[in-house]
């Protein structure tokens, strides 16, 4: 022991010093982890929703028109009383519930070709074919479905010949268009939920006697129902927040046009108005985890 | 799982239909940016390629693609950084409170964009006083960025065995050199798929953009959102809009290369089939 004690101890880099000081204390590593990601998430992120539900209780001065701080209920007051922000909050939530199943619906069949049924290599170029447009050209996509949509357009062109008519802009063609532009985000969670399930659990049920709709109800569908779920956060979630589609293909307000329109105008208000999709969404999500959803998003 | 022809065939139909559905608008997108009429009736009664010089000479296109790329870059290193750190801590430490902090990272994109945008806009003004510009718009997107970063490094951290990293610490090294020799260099496909995929949303992120940009400061969606609707230049516009298109899948594809195998989530994560559970 004496002897070692001669022995000079090597020269050591700041960065291994740093290093030594986290050996054998999980804790303090796991602090040094966490310290920017959750500064960034809780000071910055959930304070500025704080901020937000704050500011939701300040009003405008009746003759500046300033944003007054401090607190009252009117804009609340004004959300409960005033008809027409039920109806558009009932509206968006609708139309929101309508994209999601109409996506959940749209999305399977794909979902079950790419995730069982196509050879690899197919497999994935329709994994690719669906993932581009997912990430990219959200507003693109709404300009060419107001191109589409319009009298001279693409759709009365296609339907003219057969003696039909488009829709026309209207909150069916919201519907349409959110349907069109959120289906990626439902095809991914859905062929990732079925490409779980071994085959051996379909052929056992085949083996045992079950036909393929018996197969797709009591096993295929309760095994997926997790990843339509994870699927359904973003469809539903997206078409509340969304003021562009309805802005450009709509004839109605939804709640994101109302909290676009009264931003510059009326800040309180439209924090007050965000608080809807707020705890309609905090709701969804707390039921979503509950159902197992979160793996698959 | 044994499906009749019949059954196959309908199958099939049914895809070809939704994949058509998916492509159809960007094809009539791509036919406009080359119609040479002024008029948006449908169909274009010629085709021609000139708009896109014009496009790519537009210099307010062009200052608006550069703050877009200096956007995307920044809030993707940042999220790289922050999505990496959480991801390490949530898959290789057991900690009170881990569950949560998978609910926190999602919670900036399974928001309304609405929701973000408003909450952000009223903190830079309203509470720190600070002007809106390109940097707020970085932080914005940077928050919800980290949640792409996140999955895809916490999906391949499931998906790794510890034993390398066992034995790695076993032989002597330092947590700092087992990160940079093993965890790292094992994750680094996975970090390079989730930054380009966070550049891509970013790229291409609106809502949120336009509630944290400076008066008077575009990025590349900002000017498309400003002239694509009411164009009067249309050929024009959609000859951007068609660039915008191209520009913005390229980050995607290539991110699909890197995690070919791994099957994808919606928030961009290669996920391992068949994986634990993540929460």
């Amino acid at each position: 022991m004496a002897a070692e004690a001669t022995v000079p101890a090597p020269r050591r880099s700041a960065g291994k010093r740093l290093a030594d000081l986290f050996q054998g204390r999980p804790r303090l590593t796991v602090a040094a982890l966490l310290a920017a990601p959750l500064g960034w998430l809780v000071i910055g992120y959930l304070g500025s929703l704080g901020v937000m539900l704050i500011a939701s209780f300040w009003h405008l001065n009746e003759l500046s028109g300033e944003v007054q701080q401090g607190f009252s209920l009117d804009n609340f007051t004004t959300l409960f009383t005033e008809d027409v922000y039920r109806t558009i909050a009932l509206r968006t939530i609708g139309v929101a519930a309508a994209v999601t199943v109409t996506d959940a619906i749209l999305a399977f069949p794909i979902a079950f070709f790419m995730a069982k049924v196509a050879k690899p290599r197919m497999r994935s170029v329709l994994v690719v074919a669906v993932l581009l447009p997912l990430w990219s050209s959200y507003l693109v996509k709404v300009g060419a479905w107001r191109l589409m949509l319009s009298e001279d357009g693409a759709i009365n062109w296609a339907l003219g010949p057969l003696g039909l008519h488009g829709p026309g802009y209207g909150t069916i063609a919201v519907w349409l268009v959110m349907s069109y532009i959120w289906l990626p985000y439902m095809i991914i969670p859905i062929y990732a939920g079925l490409e779980r399930i071994p085959d051996s659990l379909l052929n056992a049920s085949e083996d045992l006697g079950a036909k393929p709709g018996r197969t797709f109800r009591k096993v295929i569908l309760p095994l997926t129902f997790p990843a339509i779920v994870a699927g359904s956060i973003f469809t539903f979630s997206l078409t509340l927040g969304d003021y562009i589609t309805p802005a450009n293909v709509g004839t109605k307000q939804f709640i994101g046009n109302i909290v676009y329109s009264n931003f510059v105008s009326n800040l309180p208000l439209a924090a007050a108005i965000t608080t809807i999709p707020i705890v309609v969404m905090v709701i969804y999500l707390l039921v979503a985890r509950r159902l197992g959803a979160f793996e698959h998003v | 799982m044994r499906l009749s022809p019949f059954s196959r065939n309908l199958l099939k139909v049914g895809v070809a239909v939704t994949l058509a559905f998916i492509y159809i608008p960007l094809l009539v997108i791509l036919l406009y940016s080359m119609n040479p009429a002024q008029t948006l009736s449908w169909p274009p009664e010629s085709l021609t390629l000139e708009w896109f010089p014009k496009a790519i000479q537009d210099q307010a296109a062009r200052d608006a693609l550069l703050n877009s790329l200096k956007v995307g870059a920044a809030a993707t290193v940042i999220a790289l950084v922050l999505g990496t750190l959480a991801s390490l801590a949530v898959s290789r430490h057991r900690f009170f409170g881990r569950e949560s902090i998978t609910f926190l990272v999602l919670i900036p994109i399974a928001l309304p964009g609405i929701v973000t945008g408003i909450a952000l806009n009223a903190t830079f003004t309203q509470v720190l006083d600070t002007k809106l510009t390109l940097f707020t718009v970085i932080v914005a997107h940077a928050t919800f960025c980290i949640v792409i970063v996140f999955n895809n490094a916490a999906a391949r951290l499931r998906r790794m065995s510890t034993t390398l990293e066992d034995a790695s610490a076993d032989l002597g090294a330092t947590p700092w050199t087992t990160f940079r020799r093993v965890t790292l260099p094992n994750m680094r496909s996975a970090l390079v798929a989730g930054g380009l995929l966070a550049f891509a949303l970013s790229f291409d992120e609106i809502v949120v953009t336009n509630f944290t940009i400076g008066a008077g400061e575009k990025t590349l969606p900002i000017y498309i959102f400003e002239t694509l609707f009411r164009p009067n230049q249309p050929g024009k516009v959609y000859a951007v809009a068609v660039i915008a298109i191209i520009l913005s899948m390229i980050p995607v594809y290539l991110a699909t290369r890197l995690t070919r195998g791994e099957a994808q989530t919606a928030s961009g994560a290669g996920a391992p089939a068949a994986a634990p559970p993540a929460v």
